[in-house]
């Protein structure tokens, strides 16, 4: 390939006269095989391109919905009580499971409701103080009714409800995490 | 530079858009394209010259596979198998890939032989082509050398044990050997050092070298010129030469085509398949190499003790220095097979004796019944494996805190009450650390439980900056938390 290079017939080349067949019948196989190249190349892409976007066409973290229990167990409850959940979270080829506390309450029509216990102000876990018949948090105060509704200190909104489901008489909670230090509940990861 | 033939009909015609004449203008790509296809081959076009640009495509192809498995992949004892599983069971065509980059190894030894047997045969490294024949050599060492490289890295049954067998025949090698074999594992046994080193050289160094090899193999041959046919002057080459397009270029994509096929078909029906995790405890097991190992496997075997000096050192060196320097030695300008009966008779008695010592290896795996029941049950236990859906490793911080849970009663009631009074929520769960506060682990190095107990009441006054609250707790439930907080390791 460089032995060519100062011989004259590599220089500008001159226009293709139509009397020469064989020069155009070699240029139609040009054509051809640069446009075979071109699909067998896109062909042989697919699986590449398959391989390197699965982690976007698949969810990582799957929610998954946990189990609090029976429902009838809450039927009866005067204040909030706190269960532990299992979560798994999927990270490409490991996992972590995690414990998350989760409170079952009450909201004011009656209806059985799940909050995060992770508070929505910087993050800590919020316990529920029997005493005062509220959520205190633990870091900064704040305060919240035993509906998780905000009642003082410097949260700027109440506690987050999981979405629940009602399966074969178990009360199912779906854990998500929520944006901090925001007045509207945002759903993040 | 050899006299160039006139060739057959003309340059290679190239479209003479404007866009084509800007791009040529500024960077020459239109001589650099003609002086590719206008490569005169003496004598025409022919079907024995396909491989070299078969072996090019594979190791193309074996560059592009295998940059995507790194996508995924881990080079460590902990989560090599784990990574690959993945590849393998979950990632979208993972299976395809990995088979492809796996069976074009295979494919790679297959061609490169015919690639070698074709230039032997036809005499084509005569005619100052010894460099060309050299760099050939060597390149062929490195395919072989990533071939057993590889070999290591899914990190299964098969693959550590046949690697630790190949690094075990290393140290047959007198004075050397051991030296060699502990630097090749990073130690004396293997582990995931000898990952580490494997996947540098896998990766890293080996193709590095392969591709400037590859360039100058390529440099070499363009100015040595092709060879032509056997019939051929290997200094002067007198026949009429036909420019490289389109006939050759036509007969070398056929062999590609080919590789596409076959190789896409093997992939997609027999996919490669990956056993369970290396257990190095397990002393069962019985390790057999890839195939193209399979005749230096048996040939080991003859040579033990005091005479492996002879079979391990001494042949195989003499053998390689012969190879090495056939150019120099057969110095004939005689290039027909048939005029040459010395170098055809020592041609086929090395190609039988690797295709017998080969099969011999495997007739005595046949034959030895309980190596046979062995290998078979291996082979099942392979495919119960593969078959198997991908389970995701545990990360250690989940191991740890799982492992308290069950260890201890008390530490286990201390771990809810750890979560209860959110000191999770700044320690982080397992205690492991957040930005907010220091880790826990290893705190009972420090502290004695009494200690403990007192700071947990009393913090200090750095503590007190920091956010942590002083705890009241009940006696029994300070016990366990101490307990909980004592475990964390």
């Amino acid at each position: 390939m460089f032995e060519r290079t100062g011989q004259p017939e590599s220089t500008a080349p001159e226009d293709s006269s139509p009397g020469l067949s064989g020069e155009s019948r070699r240029s139609f196989l040009g054509v051809l095989l640069t446009l075979g190249s071109v699909f067998v190349g896109t062909l042989l892409s697919v699986p590449l391109i398959r391989f390197a976007l699965f982690p976007l066409l698949r969810r990582t973290t799957e929610l998954k919905d946990s189990s609090l229990g029976q429902v009838g167990e809450f039927s009866s409850l005067t204040e909030p009580v706190m269960r532990t959940i299992q979560i798994e979270q999927v990270d490409g080829w490991r996992k972590a499971v995690s414990e998350k506390a989760v409170y079952v309450t009450k909201d004011s029509q009656g209806q059985l409701r799940a909050l995060t216990s992770i508070c929505p102000h910087l993050g800590c876990t919020v316990p529920w103080n029997k005493e005062k018949q509220h959520f205190v948090c633990p870091c900064h105060g704040a305060t919240f009714s035993p509906d998780g509704t905000r009642v003082s200190g410097p949260s700027l909104r109440g506690m987050d409800t999981l979405e629940t489901s009602v399966q074969d008489g178990q009360l199912l909670v779906r854990f998500q995490y929520f944006r901090q230090l925001v007045s509207d509940k945002e759903v993040i990861g | 530079m050899h006299s160039t033939p006139k060739t057959g009909n003309g340059s290679a015609p190239i479209p003479q858009s404007g866009l084509w004449r800007w791009l040529n203008r500024r960077t020459g790509v239109d001589d650099l394209l003609r002086a590719a296809l206008d490569e005169p081959i003496p004598g025409g076009a022919r079907f024995a010259y396909i491989f070299g640009s078969g072996l090019l495509f594979i190791f193309i192809s074996q560059v592009i596979t295998g940059i995507f498995l790194a996508l995924y992949y881990v080079p460590s004892a902990d989560h090599a198998h784990t990574t690959v599983a993945y590849i393998t069971k979950a990632v979208t065509a993972g299976s395809f890939l990995r088979s492809l980059h796996a069976y074009g190894a295979s494919a790679m030894v297959v061609v490169l032989f015919l690639h070698l047997s074709q230039t032997y045969i036809f005499g084509s490294y005569k005619g100052r082509r010894e460099l060309l024949w050299l760099s050939g050599c060597v390149l062929f060492g490195l395919v072989l050398a990533m071939a057993f490289t590889g070999y290591l890295l899914p990190w299964d049954q098969r693959a550590y044990f046949a690697t630790a067998v190949g690094t075990n025949a290393v140290s047959e090698i007198p004075w050397i050997g051991e030296s060699i074999k502990r630097l090749m594992r990073g130690g004396t046994e293997m582990g995931t050092l000898t990952i580490s080193r494997f996947f540098v050289a896998h990766v890293f160094l080996i193709p590095a070298c392969i591709f400037a090899l590859v360039a100058s193999h390529i440099f070499l041959f363009r100015k040595a010129g092709a060879a032509g046919p056997v019939n051929e002057d290997p200094f002067h080459p007198q026949q009429k030469a036909e420019p490289f397009y389109p006939r050759q270029v036509l007969m070398d994509l056929s062999l590609t085509a080919l590789l596409i096929v076959g190789l896409g078909l093997l992939c997609f029906f027999i996919p490669i398949q990956l056993g369970p995790p290396a257990n190095p405890a397990d002393t069962q097991y019985v390790p057999r190499p890839e195939w193209y190992y399979l005749p230096i496997f048996q040939w080991l075997k003859y040579w033990h003790g005091s005479a492996a000096i002879v079979g391990v050192l001494l042949i195989p060196t003499l053998l390689a220095l012969a190879i090495l320097s056939l150019p120099f030695l057969d110095r004939g300008v005689e290039r027909r097979p048939w005029k040459r009966p010395a170098a055809m008779g020592a041609y086929a008695f090395l190609v039988f004796s690797l295709l017998g010592l080969g099969f011999r290896s495997q007739y005595l795996d046949r034959h030895d019944s309980g190596v046979a029941q062995q290998l078979a049950k291996q082979n099942a236990e392979e495919e119960a494996y593969s078959q198997k859906p991908f389970e995701p490793e545990l990360s250690s911080a989940s191991l740890a805190a799982a492992n308290v849970t069950l260890a201890d009663p008390l530490a286990a009631k201390g771990k809810t009450i750890f979560e209860g009074q959110s000191c999770n929520a700044c320690h982080g769960d397992g205690g492991i650390g957040t930005a907010a506060a220091p880790a826990l682990v290893g705190i009972n190095a420090k502290f004695s439980a009494d200690q403990l107990g007192n700071i947990f009441k009393h913090p200090t006054a750095k503590m007190t900056a920091g956010g942590m609250p002083p705890i009241d707790l009940p006696p029994d439930d300070l016990k366990a938390l101490i307990a909980y907080v004592e475990s964390l390791k």
